[in-house]
């Protein structure tokens, strides 16, 4: 006979974690499959802090954060399997699936009732931002360049340009700076600074340029990375002429954002929402096929790692609830939909059933704003309000039951 | 000198502007609240940041182990800090919290591994 569970969680990293957790402590037989030699997804390489303030409520780095939720993986009794790469996901029924995955003992199969797919994002690369020119060594993500100096502790390079302005570009410029790299330049597309406020200040710190309103368009080099070009934009992001410049630099560094992992997903039919580039779902992370449910990255890029794990807890409640009714009993879904300022935001789908948080991020910066959802009549107040930070705002059961169809989520000034 | 920073202490991030005359903070505007004029100051005076970096680690089934300061350390101290960290290697297995070095440089900080590794 086939071995059977009630959920199988796909990646082991924060959402997976706390999803396998979370399911366990609330009966169900899981199992964790995990792609990596080792469970902890990205976080064994995150060596800095900022992880967990909210979760275990102390600031920890990545591995710490990792090295306790593996703790609890263990306490509860969660069955895991490193090194196990999920091939396909078989839909049969609402409550019959097959995951296909091969491990170091061969191709297996199993059963399950639910799938919570927890398996993050991926980097974009340098051609998905139209940088051009010669195919040299020297060109990483920052990713890669991360598992290099942190796992392995090998140097990418000397003299280092930065695509990206985001929390992980910022990092990875301290990481350089710090292990006596010079860090030349972080080109950044937007006129202003894709990270964190505690992050740009790294900037200042090891005294690094920013170019905003900038980037790279050309490599060149022999063998490894010699030049980079750089040219300026205007507010359509098209390039100035002769406001190019050529910066010398071994090393090219890509952090331009990273994109959910939802491949296998697709291949069944799950319907992906442009926006997010992960999938659509309704307030407990199922997504549009029944008992399939996403959380963490592979759901929409979030910047804390505590909205991670937090999803996979709501995700690992979905798959309860799915399974004790064999599917989510709604009668009823309201669209939650973007309007003036909001970029992107998850669930989609509403029942008015229960209190749910929703995760949102505006398109551009804006200062004294009203957040409100003009269908239910709520309005909340923001000094400030940037893309890099994700809204997280939770409306009550009796809010989402006095609308009708829709809810609107906007952000205008006050 | 005028220096500006954005607070960090919040997320409202206010812009806060420190004079210094003379090594002297003689104004600071911009804060919304006494613990963001606190942070400015200490910035500007004195400033500290908790450190990371990994370490070599000798028969581990990884080559390194993360380590960090377990409080804030002075600024400049930093580079001193990062090559008495690449200078010294460990033995596996390495433990979560053990300490690797006591008060490196004389600072008032431990230095603890972040991460497991097992001996190979
Ligand atoms: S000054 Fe106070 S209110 Fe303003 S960002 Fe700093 S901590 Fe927040």
């Amino acid at each position: 006979m086939m071995e059977s569970y009630d959920v199988i969680v796909i990646g082991g990293g924060p959402a997976g974690l706390a999803a396998a957790v979370k399911a366990k402590e609330l009966g169900l037989e899981t199992l964790l499959l995990d792609e990596n030699e080792f469970l902890g997804g990205i976080l064994p390489q995150c060596i800095h802090p900022g992880f967990g303030i909210h979760y275990f409520k102390e600031e920890l780095t990545g591995p710490e954060f990792a090295h306790l939720f593996i703790e609890k993986i263990k306490d509860v009794g969660v069955k895991y399997q490193t090194s196990a790469y999920v091939l396909n996901i078989e839909n049969y029924s609402d409550l019959e699936k097959k995951i296909v995955f091969s491990s170091p003992r061969g191709i297996k199969e199993v059963w399950t009732k639910t799938v919570i797919y927890a398996a993050g994002a991926r980097e974009k690369h340098a051609f998905e931002i139209g940088i051009v020119g010669d195919r040299v060594a020297g060109i990483y993500t920052a990713g890669e360049a991360q598992t290099l100096m942190d796992i392995y502790g090998i140097m990418p390079g000397k003299e280092i340009v930065i695509v990206g302005s985001g929390d992980v570009g910022l990092i990875m410029a301290r990481r350089f700076a710090l292990e006596g790299a010079k860090v030349k330049a972080v080109i950044e597309l937007m006129p202003y600074p894709g990270g964190l406020a505690r992050n740009v200040m790294i900037l200042r710190d090891f005294n690094i340029p920013l170019y905003l309103s900038h980037k790279v368009v050309e490599v060149r080099g022999k063998a490894r990375v010699e030049k980079i070009k750089v040219v300026k934009v205007d507010e359509n992001f098209k390039e100035i002429p002769k406001s190019e410049f050529w910066i010398n630099a071994d090393t090219l560094l890509i952090s331009a954002g990273l994109m959910p992992n939802v491949r296998l997903l697709q291949r069944i039919g799950v319907k992906i929402d442009p926006s997010t580039g992960g999938p659509i779902v309704n307030e407990l992370l199922e997504t549009t096929v029944p008992g399939i449910f996403v959380a963490g990255n592979a759901l929409l890029i979030n910047d804390l790692v505590d909205y991670v794990a937090e999803q996979g807890e709501i995700a690992a409640f979905g798959a309860k609830e799915f399974i004790e009714n064999e599917g989510i009993p709604s009668k009823k879904w309201i669209k939650l939909e973007n309007g003036q300022n909001i970029r992107l935001l998850a669930p989609h789908y509403l029942s008015g059933e229960r209190d749910v948080y929703v995760y949102a991020r505006v398109s551009a910066p804006m200062e004294n704003v009203k957040i409100v959802f003009p269908e239910i009549k709520k309005k909340l107040r923001s000094p400030m309000v940037r893309p890099a930070e994700m809204l997280r705002i939770r409306l009550k059961a009796e809010e989402i039951r006095s609308a009708e169809k829709k809810i609107t989520m906007e952000v205008i000034p006050q | 000198m005028r220096h500006r920073l954005t607070c960090i202490v919040c997320p409202l991030g206010c812009l806060i502007e420190v004079k210094v005359k003379n090594e002297r903070v003689t104004e600071v505007i911009g804060y919304k609240c006494p613990r963001g004029r606190e942070w400015a100051i200490n910035e500007i005076i004195n400033p500290k940041r908790i450190v990371m970096s990994v370490v070599k680690v000798k028969n581990g089934k990884l080559p390194t182990v993360s380590v960090k300061t377990t409080k804030p350390i002075p600024k400049e101290k930093i580079p001193e800090l990062m090559k008495v960290l690449a200078q010294i290697e460990v033995k596996a297995p390495v433990r979560v919290g053990q300490v690797i070095l006591e008060s490196p440089l004389n600072l008032e900080t431990k230095i603890v591994a972040t991460r497991d590794v097992e001996s190979a």
